[in-house]
């Protein structure tokens, strides 16, 4: 691939400006939270530069996760991808498969049972909650409250629990097919998870006594990080993030015709007219209690039918393109498929939500002090493994 | 003391015995309040369970810790001022050591009677201020500079509100020896009734709340311990001691907890003393020390309580929070007091 | 209630945790049982394997190495031909590799590869992890059958060919 003089100029010049900003320390000092740091969730390298405690500028720079997905589903076939891309935003590992069995699916003109496209929307769901529940302890360390995290890896462990019993992994499931799902539920397992929904919720109160009811927490919080909406729309902010800046925007409701089941389901779309990080927190703490609820109302419904459609045993994706998106815990993730008719993908293109999170951390960071850097950076919520795939 | 044993000792063993007694007061309640608290206490607020390997259910875990450091390496930074950085840990140790010289554990088990005793162990824990700002100084660390300079004026913001929370008490007691103020909550009278003394903590609570805050902040624990916790300052003052060094400002740290606890437990909670006890009597030179050390800890737990609970503030916040209503709260207080000491 | 602050409340939180049992389960002292459908280790039952392949073929990190040759087996009557089957010489997964996806077990048509839930095999040498055809046909004694499913599902219950 040939590069215009235009494009080389524009290099040049982005990378030697990102020299200047480390080495020349005119007015003002510049700091490294570094690749290695406690507060950025893994390997962001965010360069701050300061005028006393306030930031002037802010760049993140992203990339040291980069694991090269796009180019290895390239070479592997439509199940192997399906286990790679567990791995994408490890978080919430069912959620990463569901965007890209439903784009195959869509090529090969497959649409999986009921019974299985309501298992998958719950184990949607689960992934939400396995992944929210951390956000609501992980946002109290970093504010300092340590204990709110014990509390999430206690109450987590439960839905991850559910987790293996069905699909044989706590962490990355690799449960979803084309045409349906590997294997149906065990014995017992609707009401176990009803249980679990309940301390769930639970959890949720404790968090909402210990973390968000306290006021060294709002005082830390509130009017901390605001993003109005349009620039939430502009930076191309998805999930809890656009909502809790007053976008009414939420896939499960506005993308009926996905096949997925939550059009089974009634729930509440929950926003927050503020856009500070108190208002994320707000918004993903009410998330998971109505996750709970729409897990109990599909296994209410749930029917019964195979849970696989008839496909054959060696899969062959037909010759086309299909993008398809959902509403992932961290946002929007889509992926875009090209497929030849082989028994891979030709070219996957994977829209993650996090690395537009990330980019408005420019435009949010001036201003700030640097502890409320801490706070926005927790409160925005992004996977590295989301950012650089 | 030393009639305590009717032994005739000269001077210097008095001395030795009173320097071994010291140590023994100091790492004692700060091995305690690291085993029991930091590791089993948070542990179980967390939902787990803590050290539980060394030792039945890991209780020898503290002198495990201890042997950890005591093993390491001694690194000192290439560009830092060596005798500086050497003795920055020795001051604050020792600035907590004093405090402990004032405190009454007894009828007659005191390592010194000052008549000024409060004024004597507010301004020794003062001092510790400078060995903080010397151990950030002297790291030749720009992030352990800032560190300390932010540490030194949380100290200093928070001291004003510990000494005049205390003045109110200093003002219902009528003296400032602390062995004196202990026999005034034991032999005083709540309206004529004096079955349970006249404990400081009924009349001054808005000082000892004011008190309990303050302390907190002077231990720069959460929700004040912005300091150490700070995400780009790792331990802020800190950052550059490893080994011994870290563990003599470790132990400082824990035993000012039990220092602060005793002084809180002798100005509010009556000291050595319990309602129903002959005040004067031999035994209560071995009983009173057992109250109070039972005291101590119930003040640490609520320390360490709020600890582990609470979120922290930032910089600018904390300072807020002491200057534009701690401060007010107790001057109101010390007037409330002059006024109510007057009348009644 | 809402007028005693959050922050007394949060402190009433602890507390209540502090005086609950903690939930931790001190392994190795006392050992949680995985649920039956875990997938800790592949176990392999060589009479079954006919080499065919698609398990080596389908790993996405080519972790399973076979080898396998041609034999003659008597015919299956008398006065038949006698028939060409494959014998498995060399079956290794190296579980240094493994990515524990389970696509080897589910692409497999003979009922050759199972999913057992143990999972205390990690070795001080990296290369002890290669599992050869001995080792993982030990495994096959841990492979638990398969649970019943639950009420609304058409799928029959498998049985794992002892």
């Amino acid at each position: 691939m040939t590069v215009t003089e235009h494009e080389r100029a524009f290099i040049t010049s982005t990378l030697s400006e990102s020299r200047i900003n480390l080495e020349i320390e005119s007015d003002g000092m510049t700091l490294n939270l570094g690749p290695q740091h406690p507060a950025t969730h893994g390997t962001l390298r965010i360069i701050v530069k300061l005028d006393g405690e306030q930031i002037v500028a802010c760049e993140p720079t992203m990339g040291y996760m980069h694991r090269g997905y796009e180019k290895l589903c390239e070479f592997r076939t439509f199940p192997q991808v399906t286990t790679l891309v567990n791995r994408i935003d490890w978080l919430s590992h069912f959620a990463n498969e569901v965007p890209f069995i439903l784009a195959a699916e869509q090529l090969m003109g497959v649409e999986a049972p009921p019974r299985a496209q309501y298992i998958r929307t719950v184990f949607f769901e689960m992934a939400r909650l396995g992944n929210i529940t951390l956000f609501l302890g992980e946002m109290g360390l970093q504010l300092g409250a340590m204990t709110a995290l014990f509390y999430a890896f206690r109450d987590r462990e439960h839905v991850l629990n559910l987790l293996e019993a069905v699909t044989g992994g706590r962490f990355h499931p690799n449960f979803d097919r084309i045409g349906g799902l590997k294997d149906d539920l065990p014995k017992g397992w609707i009401d176990e998870t009803k249980a679990v929904m309940k301390k769930i919720r639970g959890f949720c109160d404790q968090m909402e006594t210990l973390v968000m009811g306290n006021e060294i927490f709002q005082t830390r919080t509130r009017g901390i990080g605001v993003i109005p909406k349009d620039v939430a729309l502009g930076y191309g902010l998805s999930g809890a993030n656009a909502r809790a800046s007053g976008v009414d925007l939420d896939l499960r409701r506005d993308n009926p015709d996905i096949a997925m089941a939550w059009k089974h389901a009634d729930f509440k779309v929950w926003t927050h007219p503020d856009g500070d990080s108190f208002a994320r927190y707000w918004v993903r703490l009410q998330e998971v209690r109505e996750s709970t609820h729409i897990i109990e109302q599909l296994l209410d419904g749930i029917p019964a039918g195979p849970i696989m459609a008839k496909v054959p045993r060696i899969i062959k994706v037909p010759a086309g393109e299909a993008y398809v998106q959902t509403e992932n815990p961290l946002g929007w993730m889509g992926y875009y498929v090209v497929s030849k008719g082989d028994l891979g993908p030709f070219r996957v293109k994977i829209r993650t939500a996090s690395f537009n999170n990330v980019s408005v951390l420019p435009w949010v960071a001036k201003g700030l002090y640097v502890p409320d850097i801490v706070t926005v950076l927790a409160s925005l919520y992004f996977i590295l493994g989301d950012i650089d795939r | 003391m030393t009639a305590l044993f009717a032994l005739e000792l000269s001077y210097w063993q008095e001395t030795v015995l009173k320097v071994v007694g010291v140590l023994a007061a100091v790492l004692i309640p700060a091995g305690a309040f690291v085993q029991l608290f930091l590791f089993k206490m948070v542990s179980h607020l967390q939902s787990r369970l803590g050290p539980m390997e060394a030792g039945p259910h890991g209780s020898l875990q503290a002198i495990a810790e201890v042997g950890k450091f005591i093993q390491k390496e001694d690194i000192i930074p290439e560009r830092a001022d060596r005798f500086v950085f050497k003795l920055a840990p020795y001051v604050v140790v020792m600035t907590v050591l004093l405090v402990y010289l004032v405190i009454p554990f007894g009828p007659d088990m005191y390592f010194a009677n000052l008549d000024a005793g409060v004024f004597y162990a507010l301004a020794v824990s003062s001092v510790s201020v400078i060995g903080v700002l010397i151990a950030g100084w002297a790291s030749a660390n720009k992030y352990s500079l800032m560190g300390a300079i932010r540490a030194a004026g949380q100290l200093i913001a928070y001291e004003l509100p510990l000494v005049l929370a205390v003045v109110g008490v200093v003002i219902q007691a009528g003296t400032m020896n602390l062995q004196g103020i202990v026999a005034i909550q034991a032999q005083g009278e709540i309206f004529g009734w004096g079955a349970i003394g006249n404990p400081f903590i009924l009349t001054q609570f808005v000082g000892l709340f004011i008190f309990m805050v303050a302390i907190q902040a002077e231990l720069t624990q959460t929700p004040f311990d912005m300091p150490i916790a700070e995400s780009e300052l790792i331990t802020g003052y800190m950052t550059e001691y490893s080994g011994l060094r870290f563990l003599l400002f470790f132990i400082a740290e824990f035993a000012a907890v039990g220092a602060f606890g005793a002084l809180a437990a002798t100005l509010w909670l009556g000291g050595w003393y319990l309602p129903g006890l002959d005040f004067d009597a031999n035994y209560m030179n071995v009983v009173g020390p057992i109250i109070l050390f039972a005291k101590i800890m119930l003040v640490a737990f609520v320390v360490f309580w709020v600890r582990f609970t609470y979120p922290r503030l930032r910089e600018d916040q904390l300072q807020a929070f002491a200057w534009k209503f701690l401060i007010p709260l107790s001057l109101i207080n010390i007037v409330a007091t002059g006024v109510l000491k007057v009348v009644f | 209630m809402s007028a005693i602050p959050g922050l007394v409340k949060g402190l009433g939180v602890t507390l209540k945790t502090m005086l609950k049992p903690a939930v931790t389960v001190q392994y190795p002292h006392v050992k949680e049982a995985p649920a039956p459908r875990a997938r800790g280790v592949i176990a392999l039952k060589e009479e079954n394997c006919t080499v065919c392949m698609l398990c080596g073929r389908s790993c996405p990190d080519w972790c399973i190495y076979i080898e396998g040759h041609k034999t003659k087996a008597p015919p299956r009557r008398a006065g038949g031909k006698p028939r060409t089957v494959q014998l498995v010489d060399r079956f290794d997964i190296d579980y240094a590799l493994c990515m524990y996806c389970g696509i080897c077990v589910e692409v497999c048509p003979f009922d050759a590869l199972f999913w057992s839930p143990e999972f205390e095999y990690s070795e001080p040498k990296i290369a002890d992890l290669l599992h050869d055809k001995d080792k993982l046909g030990e495994w096959f004694e841990t492979v638990p059958d398969y649970v019943p499913y639950e009420a609304g599902s058409e799928a029959k219950v498998k049985k794992v060919p002892r």
